[in-house]
């Protein structure tokens, strides 16, 4: 009889070491986001004024606007990417044998594995050399460029998980391609695709290393904002709009789960 | 040339992946209105060669017409056949009267045509109060009959159906049979029918297609198929056979002599033209057992196993061959006891000379 993974020798400090040191910054964040003194490390009593300083306080038209970038790039990045990597899932995994199919699994997952700030040298070297200017563009560009693995993911999975029968029954019963992939195939493929597209999102969202590379002079976004504000040393505020993205984060990837249970319930 | 035209006609059709070959130059005619059946046991192209009906496997070499026309080029959408996959593939996100009703849809025929088309078939299949589930909510059998439903809604010519019954518990697979071939007869549709089950092909079907390796070991009705079977693996294949080695002393036409173990001539119909040692079928329950004295054959009884409506002697033929004889479990006859020394008498007709 298996004992449970609770009987290993140190199961319980390990958890609780884990769960402090992944969780605990969150909370003090979170926690002194609410703090009612001006100070980052005292405890002066149960406050709104920090989220309302995020809204109206001096840096409000600065934070607005950069949040108003983040929301339109990620929104767009988002919805490009997911358009991309469900046309290259179904193309590899729908398409049979090609020649470069190996490659091409290797070229849309190799983002995930090179490391950040080398893509975004590369990147901005790409712009100078190719002459755009950098600014909101550029950073769309970018993001579109490295959500499509993530995006990808989900939606690759969900796609090998569906028998290639109901296309074909599709097909068989005189539907053409478009046809059977629009009305069939795709609606199959849904929860992967949100899956997939609630990821890419939240990376756009949360992107910074890239973004700062090639968002030129006055472009902000909310990352770049936040880093920006916090040279000038640590705010209250900060706190608030930490808190806020948080929130944002927490419900998509709330999304994002629920959307692939629901799914993985039909076949 | 026929009069009639075939439904299908497959012409020396080849189909190679790689290097191996799942088709080696099959020709075969189907006719219209016929419930036409290929049997074989799985990897010998027969689902293979449903799927280059349909569409969705290319021809390597050969030709497939339907009603005349070649077909190879044609997308599955533009053939007018509908198939009745193995596991079914109805669209799970879609209810089963939408399912029903898709190749109408995608005919172009109009919302409320293809809804009373739709409820016609269900009522055909017995699912009528099922039309507002989804495909998860049915049982195995319901879900084969939306199937079903599906695939004839659009009215096609020929109907493919890939093992169907397949994933069917024992129960509902033979009353299925009885229904299919009834849908059959009432549609006027070709059936093409793909199973490894003999036992669905004889019951079915007009005319069956034993396949083995690729080729077509031949064609006929079940009665041809069953009591003329051409070589060792239809005869083997088809049904349960005594299959001994034996030499023959004269051809004469489609009759031959044989020598059979012990010495005792026979002669029986022949599948061979040819003389020199073959194998020779004789189906177990087309032998009686008799006294010593007028007997085609002597043997031991080594074993009887009690089946319910029939007994199975197993008993070891002179010259020391494995032998099964099945009779009919009666009052009337006598149980050889194991050990006891038997007669055998081969009935008219129940043993075949094969061609290898």
């Amino acid at each position: 009889m298996s004992r449970g993974v609770r009987h290993y020798p140190g199961f319980g400090w390990m958890t609780v070491l884990c769960l402090v040191i992944l969780y605990a910054p969150l909370i003090v964040v979170t926690v002194y986001s609410f703090n009612g003194s001006t100070s980052i490390t005292t405890w002066g009593g149960f406050s709104l004024r920090w989220y309302v300083d995020v809204f109206t306080g001096p840096e409000a038209p600065r934070f607005k606007a950069a949040a108003w970038n983040s929301l339109t790039i990620a929104l767009i990045a988002a919805t490009v990417a997911t358009a991309i990597a469900t046309a290259a899932a179904v193309a590899m995994h729908r398409a049979g044998g090609f020649r470069g199919r190996s490659l091409t699994f290797a070229l849309i997952n190799l983002p995930l594995m090179v490391p950040e700030i080398v893509v975004a040298v590369a990147t901005l070297i790409f712009f100078t050399m190719v002459g755009i200017t950098t600014g909101y563009m550029t950073i769309l560009i970018a993001h579109i460029t490295f959500c499509i693995p993530f995006a990808y993911l989900p939606i690759a999975a969900r796609l090998q998980g569906i028998d290639e029968g109901y296309e074909q029954a599709a097909r068989d019963l005189y539907a053409g391609r478009g046809q059977a992939f629009f009305l069939v195939l795709l609606p199959l493929m849904l929860p992967g695709v949100i899956s997939g597209y609630l990821l890419a999102f939240i990376i756009s969202l949360d992107d910074f290393i890239i973004t700062n590379f090639v968002k030129g002079a006055g472009m902000e976004t909310l990352p770049t904002a936040i880093f920006g504000s916090v040279k000038q040393g640590i705010k209250p505020n900060i706190m608030a709009i930490s808190t806020l993205m948080l929130a944002v984060s927490a419900v998509f990837v709330t999304l994002s789960y629920l959307v692939n249970r629901v799914g993985r319930k039909s076949p | 040339m026929a009069a009639v035209q075939d439904a299908v006609d497959i012409r020396n059709v080849t189909k190679r992946y790689g290097s191996f070959t799942a088709l080696d130059g099959v020709s075969l005619g189907i006719a219209d209105n016929e419930f036409f059946t290929l049997l074989g046991p799985s990897g010998c192209g027969k689902t293979t060669l449903l799927r280059m009906i349909a569409g969705f496997e290319e021809i390597t070499q050969g030709e497939i017409r339907l009603f005349g026309d070649p077909i190879a080029g044609r997308d599955p959408n533009h053939r007018p056949v509908n198939t009745v996959f193995q596991h079914y593939a109805l669209f799970p996100h879609m209810t089963v009267r939408d399912n029903v009703a898709f190749g109408l849809k995608m005919k172009g025929m109009d919302a409320a045509s293809r809804r009373a088309r739709a409820e016609r078939m269900l009522e055909m299949v017995h699912l009528s109060a099922f039309a507002d589930r989804m495909p998860a909510q049915l049982s195995g059998g319901q879900q084969q009959r939306v199937a079903l439903a599906r695939a004839l809604a659009p009215e096609p010519r020929v109907l493919l159906l890939d093992e169907p019954l397949s994933a069917l518990d024992l129960k509902l697979r033979q009353a299925m049979r009885v229904e299919l071939k009834q849908l059959q007869e009432e549609t006027g549709i070709t059936f093409i029918f793909v199973t490894h089950d003999q036992e669905e092909a004889l019951t079915m079907s007009d005319r069956i297609a034993v396949m083995s390796a690729g080729q077509v070991q031949q064609i006929g009705t079940a009665r041809e198929i069953y009591e003329a079977p051409v070589n060792r693996f239809v005869a083997d294949f088809i049904g349960e056979t005594n299959l001994i080695e034996v030499e023959v002393t004269r051809v004469d036409g489609d009759r031959a002599e044989v020598v059979l173990p012990g010495g005792h001539r026979l002669t029986c119909p022949s599948a061979s033209r040819t003389g020199g040692r073959h194998a020779l079928s004789i189906r177990p329950e087309r032998m009686s057992v008799v006294a010593e004295a007028g007997a085609d054959m002597l043997a031991v009884v080594e074993r009887v196993v009690y089946l319910g409506t029939d007994l199975q002697l197993m008993v070891r033929l002179e010259g020391g061959a494995e032998f099964h004889v099945r009779l009919q479990n009666s009052a009337r006859i006598a149980v050889p006891e194991p050990g006891a020394r038997i007669g055998l008498r081969i009935e008219d007709g129940a043993a075949r000379l094969l061609a290898d």
